[in-house]
């Protein structure tokens, strides 16, 4: 096993390490929603995928039908896609969401995951299953060697922006008295409602928030991933095996499973490299085994 | 005497006149088009057993579905020349069904709701992996060709109309089967989970075991059902283990109603036709399917036959009350 070169290794790592990122968030996500609306989210993947269309729609289509002046780089739309996925979370929870709330949350799932196959089938429906791709801004372009490998700049981009993230959600959530607010109302929204806190409100904002930062990582992921209607469906399903191994528990099970997932998951490539898409899933399996809450989770 | 049938038997006795007339009118519809239906119908039937009498969301059932038919192709293709029987052959996909739903089933029941239906995902992606890995599945290209056999050694199914009487009888007795379970002591214990778990432990059932034999027994009729459309369509496929496959069967039995006798055969007529008919549209399949997901879920959960019945009890409601106060009116003058 010492005959690998350390070369492919970090390389791989490396791989594994911005896959990790990209659980981290999306779980992070995920949580955050459970937390409130009790509703996992479905539309996770496609919302994240929609981001990452809409990065390339700015960029590629948009000078196209409007003129070059409309052109929307990497640095706008980090700011702008996430808005919009956001927003249309919003209207999602407002309208329909919000009617589910007093229901088994089956329903919550089965009507995120309807939504995520119509977002799906309306980017197959435009733009074909075959992938599009999408240069790193500018600023990010080329890479550094480090002496053991070379890293392109924009990887390091990504690893940096995510956990800067995370960092700045578990702090709003964990350490902020909106974050105190929050929490309490996953316990008992009756009561903090009683005490004059618009709960509506907060859960619609809540859910926006958590569409948005799958906004963030999809834009983020444009310029390293193919872009396809698929590519939230496929990251989602190890996005949940990462939420069972975690448990939903905590911001920061979500951070760190994610995390370590990815790096496990960069290994297995070195060492077997078909074992990779599955090695998650096992992983899975083994800790269900022996901790069926997670590794952070609370028994209920 | 007709009053003593249940009401889903008394329905099933009805519809099989026009379908036993099936081969004889083949201008009229495809045989082959029906069995592909009454497989999918068999299958939803065997999901409505989990999640509208159990509670039990499962997005890992395509793994029942692929891998029976697997099994089944795989014995028809090596072993039909020298006479293995094709009885066996679907047997073997109901046991190789049955014990991955013990696997997937152990691991799974230990969480609860949402969990659940995660963790059932996760493991189908395994069953998938696997799928696509051995080489005997034939990976991508899936295996074509299976051949049908002759049942009990006498009747050639490779003739259409003799597979559809047997594709007819299989669908009628796990139909039968099924409704029986579900109306069984067993069955109640099931319902009673589903509505109240907690009060179902301290009753002292054993949940936990329940939940596994549902599973198990939900994925031995999705074997049953992987098996005949294997010979059906003498075709395996990658899809059938896809999580796409487990969903459909989620919205067959969703739009046909949940916990319904007939929801799941209806519902799976009009998604298999809808496919049928609209498979060259692409894209647009997909936003149709997640469309009705939408709209069953938000404006009529009960599916068609739960609205339906709904509907029957209702008025019936309507016409005791109005019984009763006529009633009353009539008696009133006679008391003082």
């Amino acid at each position: 096993m010492f005959d690998i070169p350390m070369q492919s290794l970090m390389a791989q790592l490396l791989v594994g390490l911005i896959n990790g990122c990209f659980y981290a968030v999306l779980s992070m996500g995920l949580a955050i929603i459970f937390g409130l609306l009790n509703i996992i989210n479905f539309a996770h993947g496609a919302q994240f995928m929609v981001a990452a269309f809409l990065a390339w729609i700015g960029f590629t289509q948009l000078p196209m039908l409007l003129g070059p002046e409309f052109k929307l780089n990497f640095w706008a739309m980090l700011v702008v896609a996430p808005l919009i996925v956001g927003a249309l979370g919003v209207l999602l929870e407002k309208t329909l969401l919000k009617r589910l709330y007093h229901l088994d949350h089956l329903y919550g799932l089965l009507l995120t995951f309807g939504v995520a196959l119509i977002l799906e089938g309306v980017f197959r429906h435009f733009y074909g299953i075959s992938g599009s791709s999408y240069d790193p801004p500018a600023l990010l372009q080329g890479g550094v060697d480090l002496g053991f490998m070379f890293m392109p700049i924009y990887r390091g981009f990504v690893v940096v922006a995510s956990l800067l993230i995370c960092a700045v959600t578990w702090y709003l959530f964990e350490k902020t008295k909106l974050g105190a607010l929050l929490r309490a109302g996953t316990e008992n929204p009756k009561l903090l409602q009683a005490f004059g806190v618009n709960i509506p409100l907060m859960i619609t904002l809540t859910y926006g928030f958590g569409v948005a930062l799958a906004g963030i990582a999809g834009v983020l992921a444009a310029p390293i991933m193919q872009i396809t209607p698929l590519m939230g469906a496929n990251l989602l399903n190890i996005v949940f095996a990462v939420v069972v191994i975690g448990g939903l528990g905590s911001i920061m099970g979500a951070i760190l499973t994610g995390l370590a997932l990815g790096l496990l998951e960069g290994l297995t490539k070195v060492f077997y490299a078909e074992g990779s898409t599955v090695v998650v899933f096992v992983i899975m399996a083994v800790v269900l085994l022996m901790r069926p809450a997670g590794m952070f989770g609370k028994e209920k | 005497m007709l009053k003593n049938i249940p009401t889903p038997i008394r329905v099933l006795l009805a519809l099989l006149i026009p379908a036993v007339l099936v081969p004889v009118f083949p201008e009229l519809v495809y045989p082959v088009f029906i069995m592909k239906v009454l497989c999918y119908a068999l299958f939803a039937l065997a999901f409505n057993l989990l999640i509208g009498f159990t509670g039990l969301v499962s997005f890992g059932h395509a793994a029942f579905f692929g891998w029976s038919g697997y099994t089944t192709g795989i014995l028809m293709i090596k072993l039909a020349d020298h006479g293995f029987p094709v009885e066996l052959a679907i047997l073997a996909g109901m046991l190789v069904a049955t014990a991955i739903g013990w696997l997937i089933g152990t691991l799974a029941i230990r969480r609860t709701g949402i969990y659940f239906s995660m963790i059932t995902l996760a493991l189908s992606q395994i069953a998938y992996f696997l799928a696509v890995q051995m080489p005997w599945t034939g990976g991508e290209d899936g295996m074509q060709g299976i051949p049908r056999g002759k049942l009990l050694g006498l009747v050639d199914l490779s003739v259409d109309n003799h597979m559809y009487y047997f594709t007819l009888a299989v669908f009628v007795a796990g139909f039968l089967a099924i409704h029986r379970i579900v109306h069984s002591p067993f069955g109640q214990s099931l319902k009673a989970l589903r509505d109240n778990a907690p009060r179902a432990v301290s009753l002292g059932y054993d949940t936990d075991r329940c939940k596994l034999y549902a599973f198990m027994l939900s994925a031995a009729f999705t074997g049953l059902a992987g098996s005949m459309k294997a010979l059906v369509l003498q075709l395996s496929a990658l899809n059938d283990v896809m999580l796409s496959t487990s969903t459909e069967t989620l919205l067959m039995t969703l739009l046909g109603g949940l916990g319904t006798s007939w929801g799941p055969v209806l519902g799976a007529a009009l998604v298999v036709s809808l496919q049928n008919y609209l498979a060259e549209l692409g894209g647009v399949v997909t936003i149709i399917t997640g469309l009705t997901f939408v709209v069953c879920v938000s404006f009529f959960r009960r599916g068609m036959v739960g609205e339906w019945e709904a509907w029957l009890q209702r008025r019936r409601g309507q016409r005791a009350q109005a019984a009763k106060t006529h009633n009353a009116t009539l008696k009133k003058p006679v008391t003082p």
